[in-house]
């Protein structure tokens, strides 16, 4: 059974790139009963640590890690008429942004990304274009300034204002990615293990890996096993090629053998692999050489460390609004209870 | 050392898969080293004491790369295609209709869609390999979605010169081992580290010097050589032109005392030399000298003509002078040198 009102309580929680302490917070409070330490190093990383359950010989250490932080906007200027001009914090698609709803700085000031009603489309083809971030605003509905700044300063973060919802199988929300992988990670602290167990949240990771950089330094693990959020493929797409479209969603938890920043570890696949058979939990490839998470940086810690990505399908992943399968998240939990069973 | 190269360059290794590669140099170095271990990312490291354990000895990291490019398969199609991405930097244009292999043996070739309109510019997810599968299953009962494919072509030599898939750096390993083979004592603590992962990325290289915190680093690579038909040489390493001393690289520049000390033992010992400045490309070299507080370091390449082709060409003029350098450059000491 996993606990869909943490997974509610972390998703709509508050948390862009650099701004993650609502989301720390969260997190926090859901393990430190669990843990025998907590400690949050320069970078705002959450480190926790859990020995391992009998402490006759040297056990190994192993690591998890997720990153708290989620993608989303910033203030960058308030016009004359109280319009904000804005920037993005991490990887967002300018397509996405028309038409939604935000919200702004930490009294969540509610606002709408304006677009231009098609009735006022004069020029041909105008409609078509794709407007850079650069030309759109934010309206939160002030008529100067002055009035706007009351509310709202420049260099206050915004985020996306969609609330989480079960909709059966499969569940909505923004910031799939990661909280999903921090939900996994605070589930796995509530058992003890036969290893040391280092559990690190991370911040920055999608503005460049940069919590994750750090995170592995003074504890440097045996394993690492990334729990991250990856894209899903299974929508209609305008091309009917037979190219790839996986992963999809209810097809089980997928695993990374390559992306652009990491060759997982040969070993670490194996054990999830050989796991998941054994345990009849379906799992699939993630479409090597796409994407990055904190497991580039983490891999190249020092004189290196056995890495591999263990990730939850997630449609939209990067817009406004995310859908994943309940499921997979329940088969994700499952592969990674039943792989730490094996390790000592 | 021709069969030497031939061996090496015809051996199976791209980025993140080098276990062939791997056993095959450890072949080559059996007996050469005090001690040989490979790291969490895969490097070979094969240590070389220094001949005084009385006297303080500086330590060397001399590295060259095992991996080669090559291509993952990303998906299977129903009639048996399998589609690729990129493993390093492939050139689009000189892949088509190359044969590949991959690590369990089986070969295929890769080939692309038809262009919708004749000027279009190439894409890599218009490629696709054949390995003659009639269908999916077919297929599927030899490759799999993440297994990874090489280059499929034998060394050849013309006269003083050679072509093969991945001169790039397999004539750097075999520039080392030579070295290894011919350095049979040295002053200093020498580290021969054969690197993985260079080309994605410096990762070998970077953990293993985190590992090994030389006194010195010297990266052994190709560069590239600027003397073919359709250029304008606007960059100076030629063929038959010696070992080049890299000056810079688009990571690297390099140390200045090192250089200076290159230069100084190649014109000392009569070993013909070039210097080497390269805009498109870097080597290990500019990992290893941001390790941790810094790290002098240098680079001695061997000019390479269709880099990052199924034909790289180098001329054993240049491979003789870099193992000649190295030689003379190791058998110094270095700690009285300043490193």
């Amino acid at each position: 059974m996993i606990d869909l009102k943490l997974i509610e309580q972390l998703t709509n929680a508050w948390g862009v790139s650099g701004n993650e302490n609502q989301v720390r917070q969260i997190i926090r409070k859901q393990i430190e009963k669990n843990v025998d330490d907590i400690r949050v190093d320069a970078m705002g990383n959450l480190i926790a640590f859990k020995k391992a359950k009998s402490s006759k010989r040297k056990a190994l250490k192993v690591m998890i890690s997720g990153h708290m932080d989620e993608v989303g906007l910033m203030v960058t200027h308030i016009d004359k008429s109280g319009y904000l001009k804005f920037d993005k914090v991490g990887g967002i698609d300018d397509r996405v942004l028309l038409a939604k709803r935000v919200l702004i700085g930490k009294d969540r000031i509610p606002g709408v990304i304006g677009v231009k009603p098609i009735h006022m489309i004069y020029r041909k083809g105008e409609h078509k274009k794709v407007s850079s971030h650069e030309d759109l605003f934010i309206d939160i509905g002030a008529s100067s300034q002055e009035e706007a700044q009351r509310w709202v300063s420049m260099g206050d973060y915004v985020m996306f204002d969609t609330p989480y919802e079960d909709w059966g199988g499969l569940i909505k929300a923004k910031a799939f990615d990661d909280r999903i992988g921090c939900y996994m990670m605070i589930e796995l602290l509530k058992k003890r293990y036969n290893f040391d167990l280092y559990a690190a949240f991370t911040t920055q990771e999608e503005v460049g890996l940069r919590g994750g950089r750090v995170a592995a330094y003074r504890h440097l693990p045996d394993m690492a096993f990334i729990l991250e959020g990856t894209p899903a493929g299974d929508f209609p797409q305008s091309q009917v090629k037979d190219v790839s479209r996986t992963p999809a969603l209810g097809k089980g938890p997928v695993i990374t053998v390559m992306d652009r920043t990491v060759f997982c570890d040969k070993g670490l696949i194996k054990l999830l692999t050989d796991t998941a058979k054994a345990n009849r939990i379906p799992v699939q490839i993630k479409r090597p050489g796409t994407g990055g998470t904190d497991a580039g940086r983490i891999h190249m810690t020092k004189e290196g460390v056995k890495t591999v990505v263990l990730a939850t399908a997630v449609r939209y992943i990067h817009s406004t609004v995310g859908l994943t399968s309940k499921r997979d998240v329940a088969a994700g939990m499952k592969l990674m209870e039943e792989t730490f069973k094996k390790i000592r | 050392m021709k069969d030497l190269i031939k061996r090496l360059t015809e051996t199976y290794g791209p980025s993140g898969n080098e276990d062939l590669i791997r056993e095959q140099i450890k072949k080559e170095i059996k007996g050469l080293a005090n001690e040989v271990k490979t790291d969490v990312l895969g490097n070979l490291i094969a240590v070389k004491k220094a001949k005084s354990s009385k006297l303080k000895a500086s330590k060397v990291m001399v590295a060259a790369h095992m991996d080669e490019i090559g291509f993952i398969v990303t998906h299977i199609d129903k009639q048996g295609f399998l589609r690729v991405s990129n493993i390093g930097g492939i050139y689009l244009h000189n892949v088509l209709a190359q044969r590949v292999i991959f690590a369990n043996g089986t070969v295929g070739t890769i080939n692309e869609e038809r262009a919708e309109t004749p000027s279009e510019a190439k894409r890599m997810d218009k490629l696709y390999i054949d390995i003659g599968a009639s269908n999916k299953r077919e297929a599927e009962a030899k490759v799999a979605v993440g297994d990874v494919a090489g280059f499929h072509r034998c060394c050849t030599f013309l006269g003083n010169r050679a072509i093969a898939k991945s001169m790039d750096d397999r004539i750097g390993c075999a520039i080392m081992i030579e070295v290894m083979k011919k350095l049979k004592t040295s002053p200093n603590e020498i580290y021969f580290v054969f690197t993985t992962q260079e080309e994605v990325g410096l990762r070998g290289a970077t953990t293993a010097a985190f590992g090994i915190t030389p006194d010195l680093g010297i990266a052994v690579d190709v560069t590239g050589a600027f003397d073919t038909p359709d250029e304008k040489p606007k960059l100076p390493s030629v063929l038959g032109g010696g070992a080049a001393i890299k000056v810079k690289d688009a990571g690297l520049l390099a140390h200045p005392a090192v250089k200076k000390l290159m230069i100084e033992t190649a014109k000392a010992n009569k070993i013909p030399y070039q210097l080497d400045i390269l805009e498109g490309g870097t080597t290990d070299g500019a990992a290893i000298y941001m390790t941790k507080s810094g790290i002098p370091t240098g680079v001695i390449s061997v000019p390479t003509r269709y880099v990052h082709s199924a034909s790289e060409m180098v001329d054993m003029v240049d491979v003789k002078a870099s193992v000649d350098l190295l030689v003379k450059l190791l058998s110094l000491n270095l700690q009285q040198k300043g490193f």
